[in-house]
């Protein structure tokens, strides 16, 4: 048949993307006995996961015994607006102590507390120091240790490969289809079930903590198939990202400065967040710099510093400062930590961070502040999954890490993020492999849709001249930052739509040179689908929520609306074109509303 | 700012030259700026690997006027205003394109690595580990996999023969991490020795003197791993031992 010429791989489970949730789910579906491939754009080990720093959100109780699920679930529901998928939440309090203790099982060395056990710290919206970590490199922990165990389980690792596109035998998955960077050549993946592990979105803005590989695959392959996705308005903007020099602009600043004592201060020297407690936090925040500066030794007495308000209180703070005129002079405000703690701990808890500015900014950190604004960080909405099993829409396909939304509502509390990579990876793992061993009939390959997409991909070789597609890119990326920033109004939102149009045309104009072999303007070209059908999604989905929450900020409607907090804003691909729809969300059962109750 | 004169690698396996671009600068940029903005711009297909741009990936590894580095952690403003800045592939690894390298030989000796060998956990499955005894081993655990130190290691770099019968400094700071590590079980000693070739080493510390993460890859796993070799197979009094119990 026609699907000779084709480099083709058959597995029970593939996972696409290869970060902390797409190993975690590998790992996971092998050891159910699935044969179960792991692709990655990248090479292996240099997922995104890699430059998370804080750390990972578990109530172990190590550090704060009273601590345990039920606080880290009331504080993640109240930390996303209470837009969240409540069973995920509660799944994923309950199951994350259990994840770390078996990344330590697999090698992982956590920073201690004094008797032996893994330390933990404060970070924003966590009633109790929550974070397991290593210093500011627990991303880079977590990927290594998940690496180097998944390495002696007979998963086949395909790396610097990219999938363009997901097969399917009639309404069910039958696989994905994509190409060697290296070489160009096409290669096909016949699979029962396909695990989604790709990621973000950030790269549809100008400044951002994310790296090229975060252009939304995952969420357009799940739109293309059929699968549905919410609250994609709700994106975080990380309150303190690099803001100097230029080329560093976006790139992220960990919470652990602030968790670690570290105060916002605009050109005044006033700590500032004091003026931003939201009455929804005010009777849990400090009203003093005081009692503020107590919370961190004595958090029985003390109530927590707005410092660590959740990160959209936060980065909307900053985003008022700098409008009014107090901001630093590149535009951001000061982040200190070096009048607060003494050079060796800032050396020994942030040395990331110190080493980023020494050598990027030439920022001492432990002698100046650093200058901070907001940047793209994190899509808190994403691909629409069933709570307990990962699963989207579309059978046979499943979703997890950032690409999957629900768990974080409106707003991700720092540190929720590592720990749904390892909850919801070996999830879905589990029941994409459980899938695949139940599924029993055969899937077949549609050999002229396969060559309908190998012609696709070629075609921006074939035009004579035009487009460069760093250029559109560049060109959404000043669309999505002015139009559909921080703050958004109906008139910007509908004029970003117009100029996605117009970049959707454009594209079908790009021109690439030079040859299949590892060509990056190629690889771009082709990212530029997923890199619009994103920023498509999160428009119409800001369009349709007519209300201030989390992530998503409209100028013209800057309030919360009750009704709104009571539904998700859907997108679905409907014959070609984006459909956006409202949809309640389920009611919580009464023994979790409890665990809410009592909150003033 | 004066135009940067970069001379880029181009080429594949069949070969190549240097190219020369110039790129108007700004203020704070790295290499990798610098290479972004001259495939925007003027050489769209031009190949490099690349993701965090924060020194954390350890993805963008290259030879900037000759040295090892990461080029997102290479400030401009380290050179000479005006004068040409040579960008070429790492040398150790065979050419795929531009300043990308096949690095897969690294992926197949991690394979190779016998895995972390737990013992037994508290009852309630955690481990006891205090701070002193993890600090080298965190410092091991910081390696970001950029695989310069690899390809600064003369023992593969001017013998590529060598290289079927050596791990290589990123494996021996694995090797150390895992051997140091306060719950790990097993013994690596006859990996070391047979698998990874670690007598090739002459500690010259090349590797450290690259290493971005400033990672004591000589002095604290490569000489200690030595030791350890030497006290399992070539200790002079075990040795006698084992002649007299016949072992």
């Amino acid at each position: 048949m026609a699907l000779d010429k084709y480099e083709v791989h058959e597995h029970d489970v593939i996972v696409i993307g290869a970060g902390g949730a797409g190993i975690r789910a590998a790992i996971e579906a092998s050891a159910q006995g699935a044969k179960t491939a792991l692709i990655c754009k990248s090479l292996f080990g240099k997922a995104h996961t890699v430059m998370a720093e804080g750390g990972i959100a578990a109530a172990l109780g190590n550090v704060y015994p009273e601590d345990n699920w039920k606080v880290h679930f009331r504080d993640t529901m109240r930390g996303g607006k209470m837009l969240n998928n409540w069973r995920m939440a509660q799944l994923h309090a309950q199951e994350a102590p259990d994840r770390v203790k078996e990344l330590e099982a697999w090698g992982a060395l956590f920073d201690r507390t004094p008797d032996g056990r893994i330390l933990q710290r404060d970070v924003g919206g966590h009633r109790y120091a929550r974070l397991a970590h290593v210093g500011d490199r627990t991303g880079l922990e977590m990927i290594r240790t998940l690496q180097q165990h998944a390495v002696h389980k007979g998963i086949d690792v395909f790396m610097e490969c990219t999938i363009t596109r997901l097969l399917k035998d009639g309404d069910r998955i039958a696989g994905a289809f994509g190409y060697w960077r290296e070489s160009g050549r096409f290669v096909i993946f016949k699979a029962k079930a396909v695990v989604l592990a790709t990621g973000g979105i950030g790269k549809i803005w100008k400044f951002t903590s994310n790296s090229w590989e975060y252009t939304g695959d995952g969420v357009t392959f799940a739109l293309d198939a059929g699968a549905h996705l919410i609250d994609m308005e709700c994106y975080q903007f990380h309150p303190t990202g690099m803001v100097w020099p230029p080329s560093v602009r976006g790139i992220l600043v960990t919470e652990g400065v602030r968790g670690d004592g570290g105060t916002l201060k605009n050109a005044l020297g006033e700590r500032f967040m004091f003026k931003y407690v939201p009455e929804f936090f005010r009777a849990e925040t400090a009203e003093t710099a005081e009692e503020a500066d107590r919370w961190y030794t004595d958090k029985k007495n003390n109530r927590r510093t707005p410092d660590l308000l959740p990160r959209d209180e936060v980065a909307r703070a900053i985003n008022t400062e700098v409008k009014a005129g107090r901001g630093s002079p590149h535009g951001g405000v000061f982040l200190d930590i070096a009048s607060r703690r003494d050079a060796e701990s800032i050396k020994r808890r942030l040395p990331s961070m110190y080493h980023q500015f020494k050598e990027l900014a030439d920022v001492d950190i432990t002698k100046e502040p650093m200058e901070v604004g907001p940047t793209a960080h994190y899509m808190n909405g994403g691909v629409r999954v069933d709570a307990d099993t990962a699963a989207t829409a579309v059978l046979g396909l499943f979703a997890a890490g950032e690409v999957a939304g629900g768990l974080h509502g409106a707003n991700r509390l720092g540190g929720n993020s590592l720990s749904d990579l390892v909850v919801f990876g070996r999830r879905a793992g589990l029941y994409a492999a459980e899938y695949a061993k139940n599924f029993k009939g055969a899937l077949t390959v549609d050999a002229g849709q396969v060559e309908a997409l190998a012609r696709a991909c070629l075609e921006p070789f074939e035009r004579t001249g035009g487009e460069n597609p760093y250029a559109i890119h560049q060109d959404l990326q000043e669309c999505m930052q002015s139009l559909v920033g921080i703050i958004r109004t109906e008139g910007e939102l509908k004029k970003a739509l117009e100029e996605i149009a117009t970049l959707r045309e454009r594209c079908r104009r790009i021109k690439i040179d030079g040859n299949r072999q590892y060509n990056p303007a190629w690889h771009l070209a082709l990212d530029l689908h997923s890199l619009l059908t994103v920023a498509h999604a999160v428009t119409v989905a800001a369009l349709e929520r007519k209300e201030s929450r989390g992530g998503h900020t409209r100028d013209d409607y800057p309030k919360t609306d009750p009704a709104l907090g009571k539904v998700n804003v859907v997108v679905r691909k409907v014959r070609d074109e984006l459909a956006v729809n409202r949809e309640p969300i389920s009611p919580m059962p009464p023994e979790l509303t409890k665990l809410l109750e009592g909150d003033k | 700012m004066p135009d940067a004169i970069m001379r880029v690698w181009r080429g594949d396996a069949t070969g190549g030259a240097f190219k020369e671009y110039r790129v108007p600068t700004d203020e704070g940029m790295v290499v990798l700026d610098v290479i972004h903005k001259i495939q925007a711009t003027q050489a769209n297909d031009l190949a490099v690997r690349w993701n965090c741009k924060a020194g954390k990936c350890g993805s963008c590894s290259a030879e900037v006027n000759g040295r090892p580095r990461l080029m997102c952690m290479t400030r401009m403003n380290l050179f000479p205003a005006g004068e040409p800045i040579t960008v070429a592939p790492m040398k150790t690894f065979p050419l795929i394109r531009d300043l990308v390298t096949d690095v897969a030989f690294n992926f197949g000796v991690a394979k190779t690595v016998p895995a972390f060998k737990p013992g037994r956990s508290e009852a309630d499955g955690t481990f006891r580990m205090m701070q002193q005894d993890i600090d080298r081993g965190q410092e091991f655990h910081k390696c970001i996999e950029c695989f310069l130190c690899q390809n600064v290691c003369h023992v593969i770099r001017d013998h590529p023969e060598n290289m079927p019968a050596f791990a290589g400094p990123r494996f021996f700071v694995r090797l150390a991490a895992l051997e140091m590590h306060p719950m790990d079980t097993d013994s690596r000693a006859e990996y070391l020795r047979l698998k990874a070739g670690l007598a090739f080493c002459n500690i010259t510390k090349c590797c450290t003197e690259v290493c971005p993460e400033h990672i004591h890859i000589t002095d604290n796993a490569i000489i200690p791993l030595k030791e350890r070799v030497v006290s399992e197979y070539y200790d002079p009094v075990a040795w006698l031992l084992r002649k007299l119990v016949g072992k």
